[in-house]
Order: C-alpha cells, then structure tokens, then sequence
C-alpha cells in the first residue's frame, strides 16, 4: 500500500498549472492499487482508457494529493480493477463497450453503454461493424417467493432524462434495484478526438446542460495545465461567479424539486421563482442562461461591466432575503419533514468507499469538497465553510444543499466585492509536442474531472471527462433497498444524478 | 302537478351534478395555480380536455379484456346514479325514497371495483400496483364512511339521505360532539377516496407513487374521458354530501315553491365554489404522506367515527 501512496507524493508536482505527469505501472502494482483503493487507503478519482492503455486517477485520502496510474500495452484487457474495487464497475464496462479492452477477472461483463443500437462496436479503437444483433442485456437475477418486478421507464410520465430502472419488489418493499442507463450517450469522447481546443470546449459545455459551467472550467482547467497558461485573475473570479451562480440555480432548484416530489408543490413554486431570478440575471450578464461557451481555455469570452456587477449584486442581495421564509417554510412543516427524515438513508461507509461528492457525500459523513481540499483559484485566497452532516437521509441531503445556497450567496458576495480589473483572456497555443493535464472542479453535483491528452499540433487526442454521478447513481441502488416503492422518487430527487453525464 | 315538479326537479339535479363536476375540478385547478403563483388554466380547461378525449382514438392494450372496455362505462354510471341520490339544492327529488345512505356507498364501492380489476386487467406492473394501493385505502375508508352514517342515522332515525338532511337542516339539532367528529371523518374519507393529497396526488406525473392514477394509466381517449368525469363527479358527489349534512341551509324542502329552488341552486353553487376553494388550499399546505401511513390518517377517521356512534349511543340510553 505503501508504494502507490508514495508515488503519489514523490510525483506530487501542482497539477492546477503544470501539465499531469502519468506514473506506469506493472500489472502487479495495478492490481496493488486497485487493492490500495479498495481498503480505502487511496480513493478512486476516475478509470478512463486510451487506446491500448487504462488509466486511474487516485488521491491520498488524508493529504489530497492526487496521482495518475497507467497500464500501458494493453490491446486486449487489463485486471480489473472492479474485482477489488466496486465503484469502478460501471466505468470499466464502459471502456470496454468503446475500446474493446476487457476488465479480465471482473464479475460482471455486461455491455453498459451499448445498448445494441449502434452500427458499429468498440467505436474508440478498431470500429468494427456489428455482426448480427447484439444479445438481450441480462438483468441481474432476483430469487424469492412472492417477488415482482416493475420496471419504470426510460421513458418516464414527467420531462426528465431517460434511464431504465427494474425494481424486483415484495408488495412495497424493494428488494433490488437495477439502474440500466446510457441512452442519452451521444458519442462525446468520439467528437472530442481530433477536435481543437476550442471545439473541445464548445463540447465539455454540452455535457450536461445543468453543470455547464463546471464542465466549462474543468476542460480549461485541464487545458491549461497542459499548456502552461495561467488565466487572468478578472477571468478566475468570473469563472467563480458563474459557478456559484450554477451551483446557486441548482440547489434552489433543487430544493423546491425534492419537496415536490412529497406533493408539496408550494415550495417548488417558491423556488422556482428564486432560480429563475438566478437564470434571468445569468442571461443578462453572461448572455445565456445556462451561462454556456463563456469559459474558453486562457480566460473567458466575455467581461462584466458596472452594470453587470450591480444587477448580480442587486440579485444576491434579493436572493438571501427571500430565501431564508424558504428554509423557514420547509423547516415548520411536519408533514414534509415526516416524508423527508429517516427516508433514503446513504450509509457513511458505503458513501467513503464510493467516494460519493457533493450534497451525496457530505450528507453521509465524507468530508471533501474541491474547492477546500484540491483548492483552485480564486477559492484558494476565500473563506468558506463545507456543510457536514452524518445522518444521510434526503433531510440531510436537502439541509446541505440550503448551507451551500447560503454559501454561495456569501461567497458571490465577496468575490462581486473583490473582483480584480483587468483582461480576461491570454491567448493559448499549443506546444508542438504531446501534453496532457488534470482539471477537478467542484460542481454542485461534486466534483467533475477532466483529463485531456493534447497532440503536438494542439488536437485533442483524448479527453475523459468523469462526471460525479458516476460513483452516486450506484449508491441510489443501495439506498432504495428495503425501502418502499413509493419513496423511490423522493430518494432519487435528492440524489439528482446526471444522466447525460455519465451516458456521455 | 308535484310530481312532475318533483321529476323535473331530480332531473335538474341529475343533469346539474354532471354539468358542474368539471368545473368544479377546473375551479380547484386555477385556485391552486393562483396559489402557487401561477397563471393557471381557464376554469374551463376541463370541459375542454373532456372534449378533446371523446374526440381522440382509443388506444386499447393488446390483452386488454372487455372488461377494460366495460369499465369506464360502468364506474361513470354507478358515480353518476350515486351523485344524482345526493339533495343538492332541493330534498324533494323524486327518487329520494331510494336514496339510502348505504346505498350510495355500495354504488361507489362497486364503482371501485370495477377500476381496480380494470387496472389488473391489462397486466402492467403498475396497474397492479395502483389497484393493490387503492384497495388497500378503501379497506380502510370504506368502514370509517359507513360507521359515520350510521351516526347520522342514529341521530335521524333513518338511513335515508332526504329524511337525515331534512333532519340536520331543522332546529332540533344543535351541536353535537358525535357530528363534529362524524364531519371529520368524512372529511378525512372524501380527500382518500378523491385521491387528494395528502393520500394520493392528483397532480403527479410520479408513476411509482400514483395510486388513482396509476390504475387508469393504459387509458385513452373516450375511455379516459368517462374515467376523468366520473372522478370530477366523485368530488362533486363528496362535496355535496358534505354540504347537504353539515352545512343544510338552504335546501329546499319538499312541497315548497320555484323560488325557495332557485334560492337553493345559488346556494349549492356558493358551497361548492366555497369547498373548491377550501380543497385547493388545504392542499398546498400540505405535503403527501408516506404509503404506509396512509391505514393511520384513516385509522383515525375510522376511529372518529366509531367514537361519534358510541358516544350517540350513551347519551342515547341515558
């Protein structure tokens, strides 16, 4: 266990400017540190593959340094890491429906994001054209008496993403839950090869509309590393502004959306008028409302003037004021309380092995957020506190996202009041030689990597981009277990996983 | 002369009930909109959809039974006959003498059997588990309804609806202990049996937690259509009663002239727009219960009920 965590530390270099060094393992150290991951000596960060090699990205838990591991010379398969290590399940089965590689060893070898559809397999090394249809996808068997299944969507009664969801049930009580996804995949990694850096950018924005701009800064982030280009501080403090907007817009939206889901229709009325305020405002000032292709590698596309400045301030100030009758409201009302406490509850344990981010994991006693413990300006130079609570529950979920709302207003606040003057754009250009680079970004769904592998003519030959819901949409599994059938919306609300971020 | 007055009169009220079932619905529609904020739709919007879905195509289940095809018919009868035994504006109607109390829960009893095996019938999971919820629910509301009419009788000394709202309406009334609790516990079953929150959601587009609606979900066209007016008019049937029993005044009594009716028409529609009204906003200041709490909310009308019997009975023997 010792060996990878000094690797980490001996190849420690500050990855948020220069480009991310790759250690190359032996199989046996693989196997080690898959071994490492499952004891929870190191945590998973993300498994992405390029072709004919795989790659993790780990942290030391305590000292948050953060290290990526190759496996190189890999055509056919590598030792898979979700043998030892569960969370990694999902992102192996991927990489070996895009790349052909197989997790060898690995339990369950089921396609996750071919669904069969495709004209062609293993699209992201040797396409080869499908031959014959592809097998019926085989859900995980259930034996028991008195067992039915239910199986809900993709497509769904109300205006939400696609995903599968096979409930196997005694009466109400669930026994199992199966998620099936992948049906909003679009091909972004296939887009992204060979795509500029700036293309690159357009696309990391189209991920997933509701974390536009994590993605946005994530990929500049990564971008930059890779080149070396330090941004101008206005453009960092912009950036920030437009992710405490995002992350603002959400958890309002959020919030309101939960209690919902509990019938309580009032409270997503109220809310929904607050993060429209946030959208309207975001429209004006950053001329979009989802704040898209506004981070650009080097800076962003566009300044604030005065008025600008004003209007955001005028918003914060409007914003903590209606919404603290909101907490009020939700607080005084038992029968909502009565749906959300003790409903879903996510265990501490399972949420660290998972290195669940987010309102997910801080619900359920992981102490970790981007912005404190991998810290990227300008949260570096801010003061700020990460809400923590141990009880897991969609109560705990739901009051984590209203410390952060009230965070995020606090912290718009101070960089609105600090915003330096300046430009907000150095030019990037590439380095006539192959780079590669981190970015991690907090987004109000937890934090959002970014690995880019750059060519020497500035194209991008890989980019794997691992949003946070791929370590949480599992755990929505194991929360729902044992719970009622008719509780499966409020817990999934509360997770809020991102389809199209996963399915990429 | 009076009976044809008294048919015409049934006839107004067989034909009202229908008429303002929609409205109603798009009443409490709107007034929940302009709670929540929102524009909402015209009060009208429900005669509308109810327009559009006659037009539209039934689209039948491949293994759907002609039961499936029965039912819609049959519950929106068996509603409507109920509705129409319910004095409204007048107590003179002229089928009052069959009019029984127990009658009209045995209508809407059957009526609900009919949806939940139509719910089975096609064999999608959820269905089932919207008939399995709504049986489980009327189990329970089923007894508490009948215990409160039988504290109504107790009082009236009949069961018949007519004889028991001409009674509350006159002056030998007063309060009563066992009324107030009967008035709850009817509450407490009219928002179960209307798939209210906080029993159901009307509103919800969450098939995993609908119950009314998860039972009528392979419905389509004039099918839904029937289906959509009978639960319009199962409210409407529900508020009525609630008006004729607690609130009576202004009832025409039987024998009286045109203007005591048409002053009993106006009335009828002030409670119904009043409880309307009530309805929507009880229902924002409240979030949905968890299922398995559902057997205590009605386990508490149940009780209510009983203890309202009991207690007319010991002051009855004193």
């Amino acid at each position: 266990m010792v060996e990878i965590l000094e690797m980490i530390a001996a190849g420690q270099t500050d990855f948020r400017t220069t480009p991310m060094p790759r250690h190359k393992l032996t199989k046996a150290q693989w196997e080690q540190a898959a071994d490492d991951a499952a004891r929870g000596h190191v945590s998973l960060l993300g498994l992405w593959a390029t072709r004919g090699a795989v790659h993790m990205a780990l942290m030391d838990p305590n000292s948050h340094a953060v290290g990526v591991f190759s496996l190189e010379n890999r055509r056919k398969g590598f030792p898979s890491v979700a043998r030892l290590h569960p969370p990694a399940q999902r992102l192996e089965r991927s990489i070996t429906d895009l790349f052909g590689m197989r997790a060898e060893g690995a339990e369950d070898s089921r396609p996750w994001l071919d669904h069969g559809a495709w004209k062609i397999t293993t699209p992201l090394a040797k396409a080869a054209p499908r031959e014959g249809d592809a097998p019926d996808y085989d859900f995980l068997p259930v034996i028991g008496d008195g067992l039915h299944q239910v199986p809900v969507g993709p497509v769904h009664a109300g205006i939400i993403e696609p995903g599968h969801f096979r409930f196997t049930a005694q009466g109400e009580t669930v026994v199992r839950l199966e998620e099936r996804l992948g049906y909003t995949h679009k091909g972004i990694d296939h887009l992204m090869r060979g795509a500029s850096i700036a293309r690159g950018a357009e696309l990391a924005q189209r991920t997933s509309g509701d974390s536009t701009v994590a993605y946005g800064w994530a990929y500049a982030q990564a971008v930059e590393a890779a080149l070396g280009v330090t941004p101008p501080p206005r453009a960092v403090w912009l950036r920030a502004i437009m992710a405490e907007l995002e992350r603002l817009a959400n958890h309002l939206n959020d919030i309101g959306a939960i209690c919902n889901d509990a019938a309580f229709a009032l409270m997503l009325a109220q809310c929904g008028t607050l993060r429209e305020q946030v959208m309207r405002a975001a429209h004006a000032v950053f001329g979009h409302r989802f704040m898209r292709d506004v981070i650009v590698p080097g800076g962003v596309a566009r300044d604030i003037d005065s008025a600008g400045r004003g209007m955001l301030e005028g918003l914060v100030h409007d914003i903590a004021r209606d919404f603290e009758p909101l907490v009020e409201l939700y607080d005084n009302t038992p029968s909502l309380l009565a749906r959300t406490v003790g409903a879903g509850i996510l265990p501490v344990d399972l949420a660290a092995q998972f290195g669940a981010g987010g309102y997910i994991g801080r619900a359920s006693g992981r102490d970790f957020d981007t912005r404190r413990d991998l810290p990227y300006a300008p949260y570096d130079k801010l003061v700020f506190k990460v809400p923590l609570r141990s009880d897991g529950d969609v109560n705990a979920r739901i009051w984590i996202r209203i410390e952060e709302t009230r965070q995020s207003l606090n912290l718009l606040g101070e960089l609105l009041r600090s915003l330096p003057e300046g430009d907000v754009l150095v030019p990037v250009s590439p380095m006539k030689e192959q780079r590669e680079g981190l970015g991690i970004v907090e987004g109000f769904r937890g934090d959002v990597l970014v690995w880019v592998a750059l060519d020497a003519r500035g194209r991008i030959s890989r980019c794997h981009m691992r949003d946070p819901s791929w370590f949480q949409w599992p755990l929505l599994e194991a929360v729902i277990e044992d719970n009622i059938i008719a509780d499966f919306p409020l817990c999934n609300k509360s997770f809020n996983c991102s389809y199209s971020g996963v399915d990429l | 002369m009076e009976l044809i007055f008294n048919l015409l009169v049934q006839g107004l009220q067989m034909f009202l009930v229908v008429a303002i079932a929609p409205l109603v619905a798009g009443v409490t529609h709107r007034m929940r909109a302009r709670l929540l904020r929102k524009k909402g739709a015209s009060i009208w919007q429900p005669y509308r959809d109810l327009l559009r879905l006659m037009r539209k195509e039934v689209v039948l289940a491949e293994n759907a039974s002609w039961l499936f095809r029965a039912v819609p018919y049959l519950v929106f009868a068996a509603t409507w006959v109920a509705a129409a035994l319910i004095p409204t504006f007048a107590t003179g109607l002229q089928f009052s003498w069959s009019a029984d109390l127990i009658a009209i829960v045995a209508l809407l009893g059957s009526a609900r059997f009919f949806l939940a095996l139509a719910g089975m019938d096609v064999g999608t999971p959820f269905g089932g588990l919207g008939s399995s919820r709504e049986m489980m629910i009327a189990a329970l509301a089923e007894p508490a309804m009948m215990l409160t009419v039988f504290s109504l009788a107790l009082l009236a000394g009949s069961t018949q609806l007519s004889t028991v709202v001409e009674y509350l309406a006159g002056p030998g009334v007063g309060l009563r202990v066992s009324l107030g609790m009967a008035l709850v516990a009817l509450v407490i079953v009219a928002l179960a049996e209307n798939a209210r929150i906080p029993v159901d959601n009307p509103s919800t587009h969450l098939e995993l937690t609908m119950v009314h609606e998860a039972m009528v979900l392979e419905y389509s066209g004039r099918h839904l259509a029937m289906i959509e007016l009978a639960a319009a008019l199962k409210l409407v049937l529900y508020l009525s009663l609630i008006a004729a029993l607690f609130v009576p005044f202004g009832i025409a009594a039987p024998g009286q002239g045109v203007g005591p009716h048409l002053l009993g028409l106006l009335y009828y529609l002030v409670k119904m727009l009043v409880g309307a009204v009530a309805l929507a906003t009880f229902e924002l200041s409240i979030a949905k219960m968890r299922v398995f709490r559902i057997p205590e909310l009605l386990g508490a009308a149940l009780m209510l009920s009983l203890l309202g019997t009991l207690l007319l009975f010991v002051s009855r023997s004193l």
